[in-house]
């Protein structure tokens, strides 16, 4: 047998390869040049229409999750809340999916195509609800699993939230690969898919982003069939932009083309992501800046070829919230609605509060997600072993937060105020590291045309914009 | 030392890279540690603790590595309590 060499660098130029095998779509079929490709023909070409799409989630438990009406909450945003002010706020409670959070959404279709297709088994890298919800779906299509997960740090001391997504993968029969802190997870990816011939479940495929259009597609049908009109604003939590353009498409495909897409992540800004030491001081291991903003501003920093999940182009707005502020309103998700559910699911409540207070009165904002809490998840526990990291954890106003230093949370729920954030910024620094990728001589008419509606702007717009980098 | 017998489930190690043969631009503190990967499943050999050995995964992959954990259990739990939790939800609202 020949040995292959399986250096870091040896496995890594053998990337592509390893991907065409491992996901039986090629990328070139789509691209046009280093920065553009044919998305929407991407996307059309999974095969599936949506209502196909739910009827194949409907089979491993994915999907039709409730859309309840915050009253309590709402109420208290009402009290300090400008004269007809005080939007309703609605969640869907997709803690209620096949292991616990919207995740299930993304990991069924790439679960079906890979039984469909003769794989045996699947894998995915993933410290997050994602792992488990891939274990979950590959347990129902009898599929073997094996999840990659970035867990400890040089002390070996791992995130409680990551030991039990850990623990939730081995749970549902995955081989679970943890890892010690590293962008080599990648490498590690590719190394396995290699060795086993199993399905590459990438969180970035189309088949991922496809699974969760039924969400923005379910809300939308159920705000029509109750209250006879279309969602106001969705606030979605954005990492790497999956959720968002899933969502935002879901919505699109059923007529909300009026609807304002909200992006929420949490602010962990001066915490390297990829430091040994840094890892353990943040209480989020997703929904975080660390992702959210990296992935807007260049998507296809991932483990495929080209990303499907694209938030730009579907954006309106984008907020940030402290740790403090998440903590806080989850407990009150608690207290006031009698929910329990983790906190990463409830970055996007965070930011509804601050929405819902400038929104009119008969308006309707839907934070479109929650996910399950327990030990290692709840919140209680996250700032528990913040304060024995050394992080200091009190009351006060969420403004005084630092990331890595000092979790405050708020005394008031009028504190909670998310910082929104400047999109024309964020769209400028995707054309930089457009140019960076590929010259602007070079860029032709496709090029262009692509990029606009990547940043949800228009061609003269880029044009403007790139003279100026 | 005492052998763990043949079947018993175990965590082992594995350095996947050592600190030279990892990915370029990484920050410092993490450039100086290896990349490891710790893995459970059912010894395929008698092995005491630290040894070298085989495991059979759940899923039936064998891999080798060093004998970390025998039984390897989680613990996780809810952190003990943080008081500042307690009153949200049910105090006055205003500040």
């Amino acid at each position: 047998m020949l040995t292959q060499d399986m250096s870091y660098a040896a496995v890594m130029t053998r990337k592509n390869e390893i991907m065409k095998a491992s996901l039986g779509i090629d990328f070139n079929d789509y691209i046009h040049s280093p920065i553009s490709f044919d998305f929407e023909r991407m996307m059309h070409e999974t095969g599936y229409t949506i209502e196909e799409i739910a009827k194949i989630q409907t089979e491993t438990k994915v999907g039709n999750t409730p859309l309840y009406e915050l009253r309590r909450l709402t109420e208290e945003v009402r009290k300090f809340s400008d004269p007809g002010k005080g939007a309703m706020i609605m969640v869907k409670d997709e803690a209620a999916n096949a292991s616990g959070s919207f995740k299930a959404r993304r990991a069924s279709i790439s679960a079906y195509v890979a039984a469909l297709k003769g794989y045996k088994g699947m894998i995915a890298a993933s410290s997050g609800n994602y792992g488990a919800a891939v274990a979950s779906q590959a347990a129902q299509r009898g599929l073997k699993c094996i999840i990659l997960q970035e867990v400890f740090d040089s002390r070996g001391v791992g995130q409680p939230e990551i030991i039990e997504k850990g623990r939730a993968c081995e749970a549902y029969g995955a081989e679970t690969l943890k890892l010690s802190v590293g962008p080599e997870l990648f490498y590690m990816l590719l190394r396995t898919l290699e060795e086993t011939g199993f399905f590459n479940a990438s969180l970035y495929t189309p088949f991922g982003i496809r699974g969760v259009e039924t969400l923005g597609w379910e809300i939308a049908h159920q705000i029509q069939d109750r209250y006879h009109k279309a969602p106001d604003a969705v606030v979605i939590t954005h990492a790497g932009g999956g959720n968002l353009t899933g969502t935002a498409r879901g919505l699109q495909a059923a007529g909300c083309d009026q609807t304002r897409i909200v992006a929420c992540s949490v602010d962990l800004g001066g915490l390297h992501m990829a430091s040994d030491t840094d890892f353990n001081k943040k209480s989020f291991t997703t929904g975080h800046t660390g992702f959210g903003i990296p992935f807007a501003t260049w998507p296809d920093r991932v483990d495929v070829p080209r990303n499907a999940a694209r938030s730009l182009r579907y954006m309106d707005e984008y907020q940030l919230v402290t740790q403090g502020e998440v903590f806080y309103v989850t407990e009150l998700l608690t207290k006031l609605e009698g929910l329990e559910r983790g906190p990463a699911g409830n970055i996007s409540l965070t930011a509804a509060v601050t929405l819902a207070r400038q929104m009119d009165r008969d308006q309707i904002v839907v934070v479109q997600e929650t996910e399950y809490t327990g030990a290692g998840k709840h919140h209680n526990s996250q700032l528990s072993f913040a304060r024995n990291n050394g992080i200091e954890v009190r009351r006060g106003d969420p403004k005084e937060n630092i990331p890595g230093k000092t979790i405050v949370i708020p005394e008031c729920l009028e504190q909670v105020w998310g910082k929104v954030q400047d999109i024309d910024k964020l769209r400028n620094s995707y054309l930089k590291n457009a140019v960076n990728h590929y010259p602007l001589t070079d860029w032709d008419g496709y090029d262009f045309e692509f990029l606009a509606a990547d940043i949800k702007k228009d061609v003269d717009w880029v044009k403007r914009q790139v003279t100026r980098i | 030392m005492e052998k763990i017998k043949t079947g018993t489930w175990v965590e082992i190690e594995q350095i996947v890279l050592k600190p030279e043969e990892r990915a370029s631009a990484l920050p410092e503190d993490t450039r100086k540690v290896p990349y490891v990967l710790h893995v459970s499943g059912f010894l395929l050999e008698d092995a005491a603790l630290g040894q070298e050995a085989r495991i059979k995964t759940v899923i039936g992959r064998e891999l080798l590595g060093k004998v970390l954990v025998v039984n390897p259990s989680y613990t996780h739990s809810f952190g003990d309590t943080v008081p500042e939790l307690l009153d949200i939800g049910l105090e006055e609202s205003e500040c």
